[in-house]
């Protein structure tokens, strides 16, 4: 498992080799002189030539990459802009507020989607599905910003329950952790839904129910169990996604991190910072898919097999 | 009686795979199901463990009775305390009939623990007596390997161990051979005769192949297209078959001296539920058809449904 894992590490290089790369190369491909994009306009000429030391911006553009990277990896990720400090400083004060964001919504949309998702598959094709998997189209069609926006008109506004926006206590987690939440609510329902009908399908629940086990038994502990491995490894993949989704919410909700920082700084022409927020996004994405391997491996004794 | 099975008719959705099928079993005593595939032995065998509501299935007429009691009668945790725990099953195929996920040792436990009540470390032990018992090698490490770790043959016993686990009075081993090699199946076959002497249990052993039933069985009912074609002694149906089906089936095990594959094979296929041929469902492919068999369907009498008796057979 220990191997596994770290041979899973090893892959991931290349990829994040690539993903950095591109990261990078944001800098070049944007109109204009890079130079022009990491300084305030008006800088004068001495600054300009610290920066192009700094980035090594006269030398080769291979050479810039492999001095950005290794700057990037000893956790130097330059000076913001608009800012003036370390971009590291920035982003280690947004990433708690994403993470906090992001896991509850997780945690939530994991718990509400998967208890839907046996209801609905036990009662398959009888009412209680039929009204789970009417919400639950509704839910997965409705973009989140304008839940968002519903949710503050009704709860902050109208019931006045929630703070309209912000980051201060639990109150002002509860409508963007909704927000992000049930969307992914709805994508869990539906897959806990169909993998444990698949599930029930399966030959090795006839013996179960030979061998005389309590039919609640039988759902639970096997055909929830096995419905359980896909519906975990599409919530790891979705860590470094609810990070990413949980931009627009940043925004609508007026909360501080890594998406409304990404959006601030894209608006402020802030490169470093977009640089740095996207390579965070990127990670989360990539250590999420690590997660979906290894949990999967856990879960299921034939990949572990495989895998030897 | 142990198991009467009587007039058995089954639906499952709009046809019926099932009709009028009926036999009996004793304690101690072998009954062979026999048939081609598609005949209904699955079927046969889920009416009998009141399985039928799993695929959807339910009986339309007559009566599975065990020790004496009414199947249908019985509210379904009823029937849920008697599976496992009076009848075993074993089902078709062991290549998937376990849980994947699950150690084969806690997959056997489970039935000392749910049905002889027994703690842990007792139904444990069990466990291990059992597969012992079972010829299997290194019982211990057996239990903490996984289902796809093991070959077919040690699945094949680890579900026959399952179904004999909580000391059932019928056993249904619904083929519980034909995925093995034949020196497995021979093993096998010989295990669970074995059991049934020891403990006198009753055991419903389905099978598609005459040669195991001549190994084994005591007595035999043969199906053909949802309906018994004939019924009784292995001895007297062997020596003088009544029913051409019958005869063309004993005709078709391998015997010394034939080359694998010079099978005197029946010619035609099983009709499928769907087309089911009017009066006898044999007559389309028997050698023997009279015109009042694509009539009228032959009633089951002295042991055979066939208006054409063989020469030489009894009635
Ligand atoms: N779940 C099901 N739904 C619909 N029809 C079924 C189902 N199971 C079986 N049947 C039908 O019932 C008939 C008998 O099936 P059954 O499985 O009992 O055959 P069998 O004698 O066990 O054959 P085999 O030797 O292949 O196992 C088949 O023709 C099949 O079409
Ligand atoms: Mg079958």
């Amino acid at each position: 498992m220990l191997a596994f894992t770290f041979r899973r590490l090893l892959a991931l290089i290349p990829v994040f080799l690539a993903v950095s790369l591109i990261i990078f190369l944001i800098l070049h491909l944007i109109p204009g002189d890079p130079v022009d994009n990491l300084i305030k306009i008006g800088a004068s000429a001495g600054q300009r030539a610290e920066i192009e030391a700094r980035y090594g911006l006269d030398r080769p553009l291979p050479v810039q990459y492999l001095v950005w990277l290794g700057n990037v990896l000893q956790g130097d990720l330059g000076t913001a802009i608009v800012g003036r400090r370390a971009v590291s400083a920035i982003v280690a004060q947004a990433l708690p507020y994403s993470l906090m964001l992001g896991g509850c919504a997780l945690l939530f949309s994991s718990i509400l989607g998967i208890a839907l998702g046996i209801v609905a598959a036990l009662k398959r094709d009888r009412w209680p599905d039929q009204a789970i998997m009417g919400g639950v189209l509704i839910g997965s069609t409705m973009p989140g910003f304008w839940l968002g926006l519903m949710l503050i008109l009704v709860f902050a506004v109208w019931l006045g329950w929630f703070p309209v926006s912000g980051a201060r206590g639990w109150t002002s987690l509860v409508l963007p952790v909704l927000t992000v939440g049930l969307g992914g609510t709805a994508l869990v329902a539906r897959v806990t839904r169909i993998a444990m009908i698949e599930a029930g399908q399966r030959d090795f629940v006839l013996l179960l129910h030979a061998k005389g086990l309590p039919v609640w038994r039988i759902q639970l502990f096997h055909v929830l169990r096995h419905a359980l491995i896909p519906v975990v490894t599409i919530l790891a993949l979705r860590i470094g996604w609810i990070l990413g989704g949980s931009v627009t919410v940043e925004v609508v909700f007026a909360r501080p991190g890594l998406g409304s920082t990404l959006i601030k700084a894209l608006a402020q022409h802030d490169y470093p910072v977009v640089q740095a927020c996207l390579l965070m996004l990127a990670v989360a994405v990539m250590l999420g898919t690590l997660l979906g391997d290894i949990l999967q491996a856990v879960m299921d004794p034939r990949v572990r097999t495989a895998l030897q | 009686m142990l198991l009467e099975v009587e007039n058995l008719s089954v639906t499952i959705g709009q046809i019926s795979p099932l009709e009028g099928v009926g036999f009996s079993l004793d304690r101690g005593e072998i009954l062979g199901l026999v048939g081609e595939s598609g005949s209904g032995k699955s079927l046969t065998a889920l009416a009998v463990t009141g399985l039928l509501p799993l695929i959807d299935g339910r009986v339309t007429a007559g009566h599975v009775r065990f020790a004496g009691r009414d199947l249908a009668a019985l509210p379904p945790c009823a029937l849920r305390a008697l599976r496992g725990k009076r009848i075993g099953l074993v089902t078709q195929n062991p290549m998937t009939a376990m849980d994947p996920v699950q150690r084969i040792g806690a997959q056997v436990d489970v039935m000392s623990r749910l049905h002889l009540g027994l703690s842990a470390a007792a139904a444990r032990a069990r466990t291990l007596e059992l597969l012992t018992r079972l010829r299997i090698p290194e019982a211990a490490a057996v239990c903490d390997a996984y289902p796809h770790q093991l070959s077919g043959g040690m699945k094949q016993r680890i579900v026959i161990a399952m179904a004999l686990a909580a000391e059932p009075e019928l056993i249904v081993a619904d083929e519980p051979t034909t995925a093995l090699d034949v020196t497995v199946q021979a093993q096998i076959i010989q295990l669970l005769g074995e059991e049934v002497k020891r403990r006198g249990l009753g055991l419903l052993l389905i099978t598609h192949d005459m040669g195991v039933v001549a190994q084994v069985c005591d007595r035999v009912a043969v199906l053909y297209a949802g309906r018994i074609a004939e019924l009784g002694p292995v001895g007297g149906i062997f020596a003088r078959p009544a029913h051409p089906y019958t005869r063309a089936l004993i005709d078709c095990i391998p015997r010394e001296g034939t080359a694998p594959g010079s099978l005197t094979g029946i010619p035609g296929a099983v009709p499928s539920v769907t087309t089911y041929p009017l009066g006898c469902r044999f007559h389309p492919r028997c050698p023997r058809a009279r015109p009042i068999c694509s009539a009228t369907v032959p009633p089951l009498l002295n042991g055979h449904a066939c208006h054409n008796p063989l020469e030489g057979a009894d009635g």
